[in-house]
């Protein structure tokens, strides 16, 4: 049953380096006549930082959000950050399963006249469109063709473990069949649910660019142009570190990173600019040409 | 306290159980305890009661203190109430005048406060000892057993536990599910440590069950209901037809060249997938009985009635091929049925990091089996689904077993077979072999030997547990290869290694029916889901069903050597009732007191094995001591409380639930 | 009343699953609260609703009866009359003024040594907070 009209935490990251993913998530839903109510007054996740300083108070941060969300009349919550998904769904899934934890959040939230902790349901943008939209109605809008090479699916870890309802844990395939649905070839990537270092690029460096550099060097080996990613810390490890690597590993590498709401915001009909296409750090020169060169085409494709 | 069948003289008996019972419950006080309590006319600990001495200790009291009752308290009723009733009875008193208190299992090993240990044993004692002054003297009935066996499952358990049955006279009827006995061992190539071929040993007793003039032998079948009890079941067979009579046939296997598909087609289920068979098919040539069947799921002739029929056309004069068989049920009965349904292979599926199904060159160990196997599907060439020889072959152990996500068992044989696999491997390509192992598990006679056999083959043992098998490469040298990554625990460093060909130790768990079947027996399944052995050290072959007896995998994983003398195991027991002739009964039935009756019915319809007729004229119930199990549901049921269980009176248990709860 | 006051609860287990689990338990060294008492019978079904009510009558604090998962029961069905007689008893008792807590029905099969603990140490806590059963009989010497 599809609700037209879903609660929304953009999270920061939306407002930060994750502002392309923001803008072309609104233009595909706006495509797909769906809309976006944002809370008013959210405050930050805390996203895993939190969680690993003081778990008592992280978990306070995502009630309140909830809350709030359930004080808008809101009975599903869409956040598109991986991160943010994860700590809010483990806030419900903890407060259920722990009476500490189910007393201090339910005292806090009386303590600031929220309501209590109900059935919000936190979703993930990817879930929506393959459970509530459907890949036959995204299919049927779709206006044009996808003239880039195969593309690598990365799914990062945290939309996928330890709730396994975005998608399986080990093998996900939702994003791979979203994209395959609007003419999108996707590669058989093993890597697709290794952690690209998260935090740690930024604080223990060499290690996270370790990991983004293992996961760029395997995508194109197997051939993918691309890389399309769900969350935005995956997508700024990704893109953000690519000249580093080619100069310490002597890599060649120059891969556009996107969000998979940019590329299936274009395939039905999205411009560039409402996309956030312009907003890469990597393989710029690569989606100049795919993305000018096709602009004109207005096809129909079923 | 008023008194009971006469003047009562109880001898009170506490014992230490080494210092299982001792360490924790306060066995002398127990004892002085017992002595104050009515009608104990002496009350004694001994450090093992269930010994000679302490069974003489008894029947000495019985002989010079005029004992009449007595209560032991110690462990578990169910491991040695025989034990000393058989000792009261030696002594020359009635066995059913004992009553045992559990102060083992159900007090001192579950007890750390030993006051409160000490507190509930001497509760139960004082409720047994009043309970025992109620108990009556009484005799055991005797059923007679028939001497036929019923054997399900048609693997080495099997074939073994029936030829021994029927090697001494009794008549043994085979039922196997798959159309040919033979079971998983018949997919095996060679068996560890001795490295003799499976079918070399195994096609000689299969030989054997076929020809045997005491074996009748149904194969295709299905056990699908059994009535009755010890002695006397009722079972009904299930026989699928095969399309193709038994009986005429001469297995010179033309119908199979002549079938219209010229090529095989469908997987071949003995095999593991790797061959392909036709709609007529035999599961392999040594099959027994040499009989081919036919699947009219695949058959043209049955989905759509339009084919040739060549097969027919090539059976010729012997006429064999009938494709109007039906299935037809038979019901027989035995004394004895002896379960023998075999385990299953863990589905490597279900551990998608290790790539089954993902990436081809990813085998299970039964697969790699048959490619080993000179006549499986690759004429006994290891070679990939592309038909390269490995240079390199990864063998991980414990794949679903000893892991909390799967299994937790330990599956017993896949280290050996792990072993038996790198060697042959080895032998037949001289690839560099990888076993990664947890522990290396070699218990049975020879295989630590075996172990050392393959260490001096310079087969590579990594110990750890491996991460996953994946294709992703790092560097040009793992290109195309399938990169086995593993914490290397002994090197403590995580290691990458690339290989052609990875090897899947599955474990063995549970057949996939197996709730199904042991509903169908009455048995009960232990908590992984084999079948539940009556006691795992004193009792491994019988069920706490009487005439029900396990043997093989389905009770536990276990290999060749065990299998086939629990098998043996489990036919003595069985030949030890025939041939006693009979077996006696726990005289627990109820009965009614008919002056009491009151005719309302309401026990008839309770009873579930109508053991309670109802007589017309007198308008008053009669229940059959033969047929009555014991449950007490009537007893309990019946409004006018006329309905009395020995062993289990009324009296007996309000006496006991007393003394539970007031003092003295 | 004192500070802990320990529960006495009679127990009627059947000899094929429940007593084998308690014993299970036992040869698992599982450790639990010591307060039961059990009166072995061999099917749940021979569990006579006047055993429960006298060892109330006698000062029992709770009674537990411990059977054979439904479909599992040694003798066919005797679990399932006990269930129904469980079923009328509640209410039976309950009209005494007898409080829920203190009468329970729990199908536990042999290989579940673990559900013993769990199940005896949480009717022993919940015994705790409703605290003892007063004996009919002292009443009746008032």
């Amino acid at each position: 049953m599809m609700a037209s009209t879903y609660g929304y935490f953009p999270g920061c990251s939306a407002r930060g380096t994750g502002v392309a993913y923001e803008e072309s998530l609104l233009t595909l839903f706006r495509l797909l006549n769906l809309s976006l109510d944002e809370l008013k007054d959210w405050n930050c996740c805390g996203a895993t930082s939190y969680m690993s300083i003081d778990e008592g108070s992280a978990f306070l941060l995502s009630a309140r959000n909830l809350s709030r969300a359930r004080q808008a009349g809101h009975r599903e919550l869409v956040t598109p950050c991986s991160a943010c998904y994860l700590v809010l769904r483990k806030t419900q899934d903890y407060a259920a399963r722990y009476p500490e934890i189910a007393k201090s959040v339910g005292d806090s939230l009386v303590a600031a006249n929220l309501p209590p902790l109900d059935s919000v349901t936190v979703r993930h943008p990817m879930e929506v469109l393959y459970n509530d939209v459907g890949l036959e109605r995204i299919k049927s809008k779709v206006v044009r063709h996808w003239r880039g090479g195969r593309v690598a699916c990365y799914y990062g870890c945290q939309l996928v473990r330890p709730f396994a309802e975005a998608d399986r844990p080990h093998d996900p395939t939702r994003m791979d069949e979203l994209l395959q649905a609007v003419g999108v070839p996707t590669i058989d990537y093993s890597l697709k649910t290794k952690c690209c270092g998260g935090s740690l690029t930024g604080t223990i460096h060499e290690v996270g660019v370790r990991l983004n550099y293992i996961l760029l060097k395997e995508a194109a080996r197997k051939g993918a142009e691309a890389i399309v990613t769900i969350c935005p810390l995956c997508q700024y490890n990704l893109d953000a570190y690519q000249g580093e690597i080619r100069k310490h590993a002597g890599e060649p590498l120059d891969m556009p990173v996107f969000f998979f709401t940019q590329i299936l915001g274009w395939a039905l009909g999205g411009d560039a600019r409402s996309l956030g296409l312009g907003r890469a750090i990597s393989g710029r020169r690569s989606i100049e040409e795919w993305f000018s060169k096709h602009a004109e085409e207005v096809e129909s494709y079923v | 306290m008023s008194k009971a069948n006469g003047d009562i003289r109880i001898g009170v008996y506490v014992c230490h159980c080494g210092t299982n019972i001792s360490a924790v419950v306060d066995v002398k006080s127990l004892a002085a305890y017992g002595a104050t309590l009515p009608n104990v006319v002496v009350s004694r600990e001994y450090k093992y009661l269930c010994s000679d001495p302490g069974q003489d200790l008894i029947r000495q009291d019985i002989a010079e203190r005029k004992l009449n009752r007595v209560v032991v308290a110690s462990c578990s009723p169910h491991l040695h109430e025989q034990t000393f009733r058989n000792a009261l009875a030696t002594g020359g008193l009635n066995p059913f005048f004992l009553q045992m208190v559990n102060i083992r299992e159900q007090d001192s090993w579950v007890t750390e406060d030993k006051q409160a240990a000490t507190r509930k044993a001497r509760d139960l004692v004082r409720a047994a000892a009043r309970r025992v002054a109620w108990n009556e003297s009484l005799e055991r009935d005797r059923i007679p057993i028939h001497p036929a066996v019923m054997v399900v499952g048609g693997g080495i358990a099997g074939i073994h536990a029936a030829l021994t049955l029927a090697n001494s006279g009794k008549h043994v009827y085979l039922v196997e599910r798959e159309p040919t006995i033979g079971g998983h061992m018949a997919q095996f190539d060679k068996t560890f440590p001795t490295l003799d071929c499976a079918a070399c040993i195994l096609t000689p007793k299969m030989s054997a069950v076929k020809s045997h003039k005491n074996i009748t032998l149904w194969t295709y079948s299905e056990v699908t209901q059994v009535d009755g009890y010890v002695g006397n079941f009722k079972v009904k067979v299930r026989r699928w037809p095969r399309y193709i009579k038994e009986d005429l046939c001469s297995g010179c296997l033309e119908c199979l060249k002549a079938c219209v598909y010229k090529e095989a087609k469908f997987p071949d289920d003995f095999n593991v997938g790797l061959a392909k068979r036709k709609p007529i098919y035999i599961s392999f040539p040594q099959a027994v009985p040499q009989v081919p069947v036919i699947d009219p799921e695949t058959c043209i002739q049955f989905k759509s009635g339009k084919c040739k029929k060549t097969c027919i056309d090539a059976c010729g004069e012997r006429h064999a091929i009938s494709l109007q068989m039906e299935e037809k049920t038979e019901e027989v009965e035995v004394g004895n049925i002896i379960l023998a349904t075999g385990s299953q292979p863990f589905d490597a599926r279900r551990i998608p990091y290790y790539g089954y199904g993902v990436y081809p060159n990813v085998y299970t160990a039964l697969e790699v089996e048959r490619l080993v196997n000179a006549s499986g599907p690759t004429a006994g060439e290891v070679v990939l689904r592309d038909g390269r020889t490995p240079k390199t072959v990864g063998i991980v152990h414990c794949v679903g077993s000893r892991d909390e996500n799967t299994n937790r068992w330990c599956s017993r044989v896949c280290c050996m077979y792990s072993l038996k696999l790198a060697h042959l491997i080895k032998e037949h390509t001289g690839a560099d072999i990888f076993n990664f192992y947890i522990d290396i598990r070699t218990p049975g006679k020879g295989f630590e030997e075996f172990y050392q056999k393959l260490l001096n083959e310079r087969v590579h043992f990594v110990r750890g547990r491996v991460a996953e098998v994946t294709d992703w490469a790092l560097d040009p040298t793992e290109e195309d290869k399938l990169v086995i990554r593993v914490e290397d625990t002994l090197a403590g460093i995580v290691r990458r290694i690339p290989v052609d060909m990875v090897v899947l130790a599955t474990g063995l768990e549970p057949q996939a029916d197996a709730e199904q079947v042991r509903r169908l027996f009455n048995i009960s399944c232990a908590s992984g889901g084999f079948f539940l052995e009556r006691h795992p050290k004193l009792a491994p072959v019988s069920t706490f069903t009487d005439g029900i007896f396990l043997a093989g995998c389905c009770q536990g994983p276990k290999d060749i050597p065990d299998t086939v003398a629990q098998a043996g195991a489990a036919a003595a027991e069985a030949l030890a009732l025939i041939d006693a002739g009979f077996v006696e009964t726990e005289p627990n039935a109820a009965y009614v007191m008919e002056e009491v009756c009151s005719g309302c019915k309401t026990c008839v319809a309770m009873c579930p094995f109508t053991a309670i007729e109802f007589l017309q004229e007198e308008r008053k119930a009669r229940i059959n001591q033969a047929k009555c199990k014991g449950c007490g549901t009537c007893v309990a049921a019946c409004p006018s409380g006329s309905i009395y269980q020995h062993l289990f009176e009324d009296r007996q248990i309000f006496e006991e639930i007393e003394g539970i709860l007031t003092n003295a | 009343m004192p500070e802990t006051f320990e529960p006495k609860i009679v127990a009627f287990f059947c000899n094929w699953c429940t007593y084998l689990a308690a014993d299970l338990a036992g040869t698992s060294r599982i450790k639990y609260a010591p307060n039961t008492r059990v009166v072995r019978v061999m099917c749940s079904g021979r569990v006579d609703p006047q055993f429960i009510l006298d060892a109330f009558a006698k000062g029992a604090d709770g009674v537990l009866i411990g059977g054979c998962h439904p479909g599992d029961c040694h003798y066919q069905e005797g679990n399932y009359k006990a269930l129904r007689r469980f079923v009328l008893l509640k209410r039976l008792v309950k009209q005494m003024g007898i409080e829920e807590a203190r009468l329970r029905l729990e199908w536990i099969s042999a290989a579940e040594g673990e559900r013993v603990k769990t199940v005896v140490n949480d009717m022993v806590e919940k015994l705790r907070v409703l605290g003892p059963r007063v004996p009919v009989r002292q009443k009746e010497v008032a």
